[in-house]
């Protein structure tokens, strides 16, 4: 009994990472080119979409009635490769345009569009206990930092910030996603973490977000694409519109997205 | 059916295990043969020798290595509780030490950083009183591991400490040895079997560990990057190279299982 009790308290601990989503009301239905658009969807989308993509989803299938959208959150690559053994999704929407050209190129989807863009921001611990004011402290002695692995796109970002303006940080851990890296400052084990705006806004009052001034040398692009194998094409067309409609683009912009 | 079933005269098995048994070898089996059917044997030798894969390597076998040692100086004494005395709240406590077992990894890791991390709740005072922060380091890997690994230890050890004969020990008493005496020199060596068994399920499951480690430890080359870690992120750009690198992690437990099986391993039946 008391186990049980253990048990669900880490792993209440662990859920604790996971952003809150957006709740603003719907403002009024998309229109999209003509045709109704029923039945069952599936979108794959990195999983820093979570947040503004359930929205989304939720939005979308009130504005066509006898929609249901289903997502899988994930990291773009992991998505990709599922995408490309064959998995059932009608939609791909991406955290790098890089991997969504490993899609295109497999013959999985054509004319992706960029929808959003995310930019890089320092998260720190509510107080900001080391007085972390921009990304120059990132190469002060003793303090700890946390930045994304290179092989994720955030931690590509993050080397490519930090080469552009000139600082050479040393973090204590190349975590395997931004979500790790934001949690990491959410416990306060590290001073300070390179992740993106919309995780900080995600995680608003357990994160302070430091705006970067040089956050416009690297910007992540997120490709949306109907998928050639997608066995509801009308919708997959339908959710993509959505989300490059005004509608899509007020719930990506609230979430902290750049749009283009 | 069974009581007529037949059996095999020369191994003495009955023939209705041999098909689920094949099918559970193919299983097990099958994954592996994958891995090495898709492993980039051309340019295997070559990655072999990067520095990454082998301060990687390096890094695993040391921290598994320490990681078991932990274990048999915390987990024997543990497996000797359990197994011999008797109080209130026992089974509550064997309950407890088979958490880690039931517990997804990752859970375990953050489990460690609320208890041990900077602002935990016993790291806090580590931090404050000897300036040491375990997260992000070597150290940190070894306790992540050993906190996984640990229940395997204890559950061989406390098995074994039970079905030995404790009319050896009785004797040992009725002699006039000590009871420390008799733990060293009488109970050690009988459960020995078992604890070789124990420690080296112990070390092949710290070798493996992946989830409590990145939590807990972090991610950084040569500091707290083992061989799942490096293969994990391997895999987003480089799966051949997540390939050649689990390769190397099975070549090394295997040939660590099977020469200790041989040697040791045998006798846990005992």
């Amino acid at each position: 009994m008391r186990l049980r009790g253990w048990v669900a308290l880490l792993a209440t601990a662990a859920a604790a990472g996971c952003g809150s989503e957006n709740d603003r009301t719907p403002a009024g239905a998309g229109q999209q080119d003509g045709g109704v658009v029923t039945g069952d969807l599936t979108v794959f989308a990195a999983a820093s979409l979570t947040g503004a993509f359930t929205t989304l989803g939720d939005r979308f299938e009130a504005a066509h009635p006898g929609t249901h959208v289903t997502f899988s959150f994930g990291a773009s690559s992991e998505l990709a490769t599922q995408i490309a053994q064959g998995a059932p999704a009608d939609v791909f929407a991406s955290a790098s345009p890089a991997t969504m050209e490993t899609v295109t190129a497999a013959g999985e989807a054509s004319g992706p569009q960029t929808f959003a863009s995310n930019v890089l921001e320092i998260a720190v611990p509510a107080g900001n206990p080391a007085k972390v004011v921009g990304l120059a402290d990132f190469a002060r002695p003793g303090i700890k930092v946390a930045l994304c692995a290179e092989q994720v796109p955030c931690g590509a970002a993050a080397v490519k910030l930090l080469r552009a303006v000139g600082v050479t940080a040393h973090p204590v851990t190349l975590e395997k996603d931004v979500k790790a890296a934001l949690s990491k400052v959410q416990l306060g084990e590290v001073d300070a973490a390179l992740v993106y705006r919309t995780d900080v806004q995600a995680a608003a009052g357990k994160v302070t977000g430091i705006e970067i001034p040089e956050a416009g040398e690297a910007v992540n692009r997120y490709p949306i694409a109907a998928l050639a194998h997608a066995r509801n094409a009308a919708a997959a067309r339908a959710f993509v519109a959505y989300v490059l409609s005004a509608d899509g683009r007020a719930v990506l912009r609230d979430a902290g997205f750049t749009l283009p | 059916m069974t009581r007529t079933a037949p059996t095999r005269q020369r191994s003495g098995l009955p023939a209705v295990l041999w098909l689920p048994a094949a099918m559970g070898l193919a299983f097990l089996v099958l994954p592996l043969a994958a891995l090495l059917v898709r492993a980039p044997w051309r340019t295997l030798p070559g990655q072999l020798r990067s520095p990454v894969v082998l301060q990687a390597l390096r890094l695993s076998v040391l921290s598994a290595t320490l990681a078991t040692a932990v274990c048999l100086l915390a987990g024997v004494p543990v497996a000797w509780v359990l197994a011999r005395s008797a109080f209130p709240g026992l089974r509550m406590v064997r309950a407890l030490v088979t958490v880690p077992l039931v517990l997804p990894p990752v859970v375990g890791g953050v489990a460690l950083l609320l208890a041990l991390g900077r602002r935990g709740v016993l790291g806090r005072y580590l931090d404050a009183w000897f300036g040491v922060t375990l997260p992000f380091s070597t150290a940190a890997v070894v306790l992540a591991e050993a906190f996984v690994a640990m229940p395997f230890l204890v559950i061989a050890v406390e098995g074994a400490l039970r079905g030995m004969d404790r009319r050896f020990e009785e004797a040992a008493a009725t002699l006039g040895a000590s009871r420390w005496t008799v733990f060293r020199r009488v109970t050690l060596p009988l459960v020995a079997p078992g604890i070789v068994a124990g420690a080296v399920l112990c070390w092949t499951r710290a070798l493996g560990e992946f989830g409590a480690t990145i939590t807990f430890a972090g991610n950084f080359p040569g500091r707290t990057q083992t061989v799942p870690i490096a293969v994990y992120l391997a895999l987003e750009t480089d799966p051949a190279g997540a390939v050649t690198l689990s390769l190397v992690l099975i070549a090394v437990s295997v040939v660590v299982l099977v020469a200790l099986r041989g040697r040791w391993v045998g006798g846990l039946a005992a």
